[in-house]
């Protein structure tokens, strides 16, 4: 278990591209962390710059207190797991977990063992203490059937938990995991997801979880760090990221359906602001400052209810039924909202048909450059 | 593409069987034949039966031992040659194509694609262009009449071989590479306990072609090996064609020639399966 800090950390390409700028971040001990963001956003790069498989422009990154930019990935006290498992195909399952404390035994020759028998028997011993590890590992995760199979007589789900085995028996300081989930069903890959959750609760190690899913990230982090266009965008928790989005991606990125945004020009309202759009105009919350014209107000979709008078007036789309809610597409003066309700309600509704949605309770405002006003 | 009826496919290939088997059929007949039917089949007087009634096994031993100029030594000495050429070529040829291939493959360095153009170039060479001034090069280093011309230029990869390695382990995955490096291997350890073992199906190419290639090679041993009891197999197989070339000996040189191309045969069909596999592989993916 160990802290991993990141100072400026920064990536350039040959040739000029920057994938990655000024990354600041303080990964505490046991923390799970999940770095997000679209493709190119830069999230595997600052990974990968974590793991030593990609090397460092600019910045700094330590691992349990020690800078470890120039220091080989096998030093840096990590494990990896990859998007495709990575598992070697000639090799058994166990032996794929034990691959790595193979290369580090201290008593490595069979030579020297042949010659000494003091020497074999430390080896003997070393090979016992991995292979306990090893078995160890797959009893957490299920895998001690399937010690002498090879990667190719497994599933995806299985190749997955041995994948995430064999970081386990390494015992690293910080876990890496890099999209390892999207290979999978949507099925396994909520199984997993939980099982991934329980065992960092089990390990309590430092874990950094890369994935362009933002419900995967919601689901596993304590932390979420949302990055685009290699920069950090936002760094918080599940809800402080869902609540108060700094920016207008943020706000799009987080939450399923995605938020609703209406864009309007800002003018005055007696003491405070109101934001007038094609469709009508609402007063915005008291307090709020506003130095653009243009502004944008953004409306979470279960938070839109349809009501006999409200400020917004519009076409029911199109209804999709998900079980006990239902997501209603309203097109409301050029502006296409997203209302996610009680199936109940949806029911009473018709493609067509027209319907008032009411002021939320909640509104977030972003200026005309898209960041967050208070 | 409406594919032919399986009777017909088998046909097809039964035919093609039997052009490809019947020289070997043909070798297989006449050495276990009398002097007088084997010469008589060899100047088309009388033809081969399928089988001979009355197969003459002590012409192998006859054969063999009348290679070179001491009963059995002559023989037992270019087999023993041909082993140990052999398998130093076989050894080097895949260690140093795979690794060049490797590097050429997963490694970043400047002037990659330049020398990789190079090496394929080097491919155009026909083999007797660079005899004279290789042989000179042996002379100047002392190596005539050593078996060193014939091993060490192997440890330094064949152009062939290193674009086939190159081909296949440019598709291994980049992640299993990475994840090497995470469980601590440098290149050499990469290559070694990762990508060689994945290599297979192109080993096995290259071993047998080079193992075919070594074995029946007569220009390399003749040129840089003289005296008899240095020859290989191939060579003492042509002092044996000089000696017993005539119609009344043809059954000892068919049995020599068998005995000589056997391991050859052997091979193939102990690594078949992987050789096909490395060659679909090859035309897929390469």
């Amino acid at each position: 278990m160990a802290e991993v800090i990141l100072k400026s950390v920064g990536k350039v390409y040959p040739g000029g591209v920057r994938a990655v700028q000024g990354v600041d971040l303080h990964v505490r001990h046991g923390e799970f962390i999940v770095l997000v963001g679209p493709s190119g956003c830069g999230k595997s790069t600052t990974l990968r710059m974590v793991a030593g498989l990609e090397e460092i422009s600019e910045g700094t990154i330590s691992i349990g207190g020690r800078v470890v930019n120039d220091i080989a990935p096998s030093d840096r006290d990590i494990a990896m797991v990859f998007q495709n498992y990575a598992l070697y195909p000639h090799m058994t399952v166990g032996r794929n977990m034990a691959f790595g404390l193979e290369r580090r035994r201290r008593h490595g020759s069979l030579l020297r063992s042949l010659l000494s028998p003091a020497y074999a028997a430390e080896r003997r011993a070393e090979s016992a203490r991995i292979q306990a590890r090893v078995d160890e590992a797959a009893g957490l995760l299920g895998l001690r059937p399937l010690l002498q199979r090879m990667p190719r007589e497994l599933s995806g789900g299985q190749r997955q938990r041995v994948a995430v085995g064999r970081a386990i028996v390494r015992d690293p300081a910080v876990f890496l995991f890099d999209e390892p989930l999207s290979n999978l069903d949507a099925k396994l890959r909520g199984e997993m997801r939980t099982e991934l959750r329980i065992l960092h609760r089990r390990l309590g190690a430092t874990m950094m979880y890369v994935t362009h899913d933002q419900e995967e990230a919601m689901g596993l982090a304590d932390r979420i760090v949302v990055m685009k266009d290699g920069l950090v965008q936002q760094i918080g928790s599940p809800s402080e990221l869902y609540d108060r989005p700094v920016n207008r991606f943020v706000a799009g990125f987080i939450g399923t359906p995605t938020m609703n945004f209406v864009e309007g020009d800002v003018e005055r309202d007696g003491n405070g602001l109101a934001l007038r759009w094609a469709g009508g105009r609402i007063t915005l919350p008291a307090g709020i400052t506003l130095v653009t014209a243009r502004a944008a107000i953004g409306i979470r979709p279960d938070t839109l209810v349809p009501v006999a008078d409200g400020p917004f007036r519009g076409t029911v789309q199109s209804i999709e039924f998900l079980g006990d809610r239902a997501d209603v597409l309203v097109e409301s003066s050029g502006a296409r909202l997203n209302a996610r309700v009680p199936t109940d309600s949806a029911r009473a509704m018709r493609e067509g048909e027209s319907i008032t949605l009411g002021m939320p309770s909640i509104v977030h405002v972003f200026d005309g450059e898209g960041q967050r006003a208070e | 593409m409406k594919s032919l009826r399986p009777w017909l496919q088998s046909a097809l290939l039964a035919a093609g069987s039997v052009v490809f088997l019947f020289p070997l059929w043909w070798m297989v007949v006449v050495s276990l034949e009398t002097p007088k039917r084997a010469g008589a089949a060899m100047t088309g007087q009388d033809g081969v039966a399928l089988w001979p009634a009355d197969p003459q096994w002590g012409n192998y031993a006859e054969a063999l031992a009348e290679m070179g100029s001491e009963p059995w030594v002559g023989f037992v000495n270019a087999l023993a040659n041909s082993i140990v050429v052999t398998t130093l070529v076989v050894i080097g040829t895949v260690l140093s194509s795979s690794l060049v291939g490797f590097a050429f493959a997963r490694l970043r360095w400047r002037g990659r694609g330049a020398l990789f153009t190079l090496m394929l170039a080097t491919m155009m060479l026909p083999g007797q262009v660079t005899l004279i001034p290789l042989f000179l090069l042996f002379r100047g280093l002392g190596w005539i009449d050593t078996i060193l011309p014939l091993a060490v230029p192997a440890f330094f990869g064949n152009a062939f071989f290193i674009f086939m390695y190159r081909q296949f382990i440019v598709q291994v995955p980049e992640s299993l590479v990475e994840a090497a490096k995470v469980d601590g291997h440098g290149w050499i350890g990469i290559w070694w306990t990762v990508i060689l073992p994945l290599c297979r199906p192109v080993t096995a190419i290259c071993a047998v072609f080079t193992f075919i290639g070594t074995w029946n090679d007569f220009m390399g041993p003749l040129v840089y090996l003289h005296a008899e009891e240095q020859s290989t197999l191939a060579v003492a197989l042509n002092s044996f064609r000089n000696q017993y070339g005539g119609l009344d000996d043809v059954h000892l040189l068919m049995a020599a020639s068998l005995v000589t191309m056997l391991p050859c045969i052997l091979l193939f069909i102990a690594a078949q399966r992987q050789f096909v596999e490395g060659l679909a592989r090859g035309a897929v993916k390469g």
